[in-house]
């Protein structure tokens, strides 16, 4: 019965939840009509979504959530010095990020927090070698940089997702 | 409001909107496409982001009706959107240097086999 | 000191948003050209919400929201199309 009416748990709390900050849940009848929203859109969306592997530790997941912020913050720090900065110090580059991880959805997870940090934009995830593809802004040490993004992002998410 | 809480709306917004100008600051002056996606993807989105969350602290203290949430889902969805179009971006400008069609017309539909699509 | 605040913001964005033009008119490629218009409307999104707190109106949130998600549905229809030469599947 459960799983019939909610598929999708995590899905469907996120829908509840945005539905209620987007609303600012001011009242009973805004908040019944988010549950119902949170049971029919999963249900009719149920096709198109990938299988994330099953959360492990979602305590770990919030502490990585605090981490990445801040490494937004610093990774931002450092990509506004860069643009102000004399352009001819950059060295740009394309670099390969070997990956550990099999799965499509981590994988593009990964991507996406690739994308948001360290001045590096992930730009292809290929599913037959598995190798992350990095355009960096400023790696005078490539080797280093694949190192960063393994040890800190790759790991803490095949430890909070079980893959 | 008090004095602290009009300080660090004062300072979110200016340096959110800080932020916006750097990035597209990057967007004006680094020489190639692939480093030009660095500063929107990162730089406006945390300015934007700063912006918003200013916005959420103005509101909760001014209304009597309590917090402001609702500057949280467009701050929420930016973020995950920006990934994905720098992704995107970067993978339709490859495409275009491997083709080698860097300024002309896009891809024709025919270069596909009938039935990919 | 907010409005003080809030005037040097408008400033900024004002300057960002040239900045996304002047990239938007120069290109060199479509690419470029597609990065800057998805630039300019994720600034004008900064530009609604600092004008509501000014006017001290939540009315534009509504359309700060809608703008990024049609940015985004835009952008994306724009790389689709410079990928297959076609936007639907």
């Amino acid at each position: 019965m459960m799983r019939a009416l909610l598929p999708m748990p995590r899905v469907s709390l996120m829908v509840f939840v945005l539905w209620a900050v987007i609303t600012n849940a001011a009242s009973l009848g805004l908040l019944v009509l988010g549950a119902l929203l949170a049971i029919v859109i999963p249900l009719l969306s149920r096709d198109f979504w990938p299988d994330p592997p099953p959360l492990l530790h979602p305590w770990r997941g919030l502490r990585f959530l605090g981490l990445f912020a801040l490494d937004i913050v610093t990774a931002n720090w450092r990509v506004a010095r860069q643009i102000v900065g004399p352009l001819h110090r950059l060295s740009p580059a394309f670099v390969e990020v070997p990956l550990d991880l099999r799965d499509p959805f981590i994988a593009t997870l990964l991507g996406s927090v690739v994308s948001l940090t360290p001045g590096t934009v992930s730009i292809h995830v290929d599913q037959q070698r598995w190798v992350l593809l990095v355009h960096a802004l400023d790696a005078p040490d490539p080797q280093a940089l694949i190192g960063e993004i393994k040890e800190r992002y790759e790991r803490a998410l095949k430890e909070i997702f079980a893959c | 409001m008090s004095t602290a809480t009009e300080f660090i709306i004062s300072a979110l917004i200016v340096l959110g909107a800080l932020f916006v100008l750097l990035g597209s600051v990057g967007l004006a002056r680094l020489p190639d496409f692939f480093m030009r996606l660095h500063g929107p993807t990162k730089a406006t989105t945390m300015g934007v982001g700063a912006t918003l969350l200013a916005s959420a602290i103005y509101f909760s203290v001014q209304d009597s009706e309590g917090v402001s949430l609702h500057e949280l889902a467009p701050l929420f969805f930016l973020f995950i959107t920006a990934p994905v179009t720098a992704h995107l971006l970067a993978k339709a400008a490859l495409h275009r240097k491997s083709s080698g069609r860097s300024s002309g017309q896009p891809a024709p539909a025919s270069e596909h086999p009938p039935g990919q699509h | 000191m907010l409005n003080a605040a809030i005037e040097i913001a408008f400033v900024l964005i004002a300057a960002a948003l040239a900045l996304n033009i002047y990239r938007l008119l120069v290109g060199p490629d479509t690419t470029d050209r597609i990065l800057a218009l998805d630039t300019l409307g994720i600034n004008s999104i900064a530009l609604l919400v600092l004008y509501g707190i000014s006017s001290n109106s939540t009315a534009y949130f509504e359309v700060a929201l809608l703008l990024a998600l049609l940015g985004f549905v835009g952008t994306v229809a724009l790389c689709k199309y410079l990928l297959r030469g076609d936007i639907s599947e």
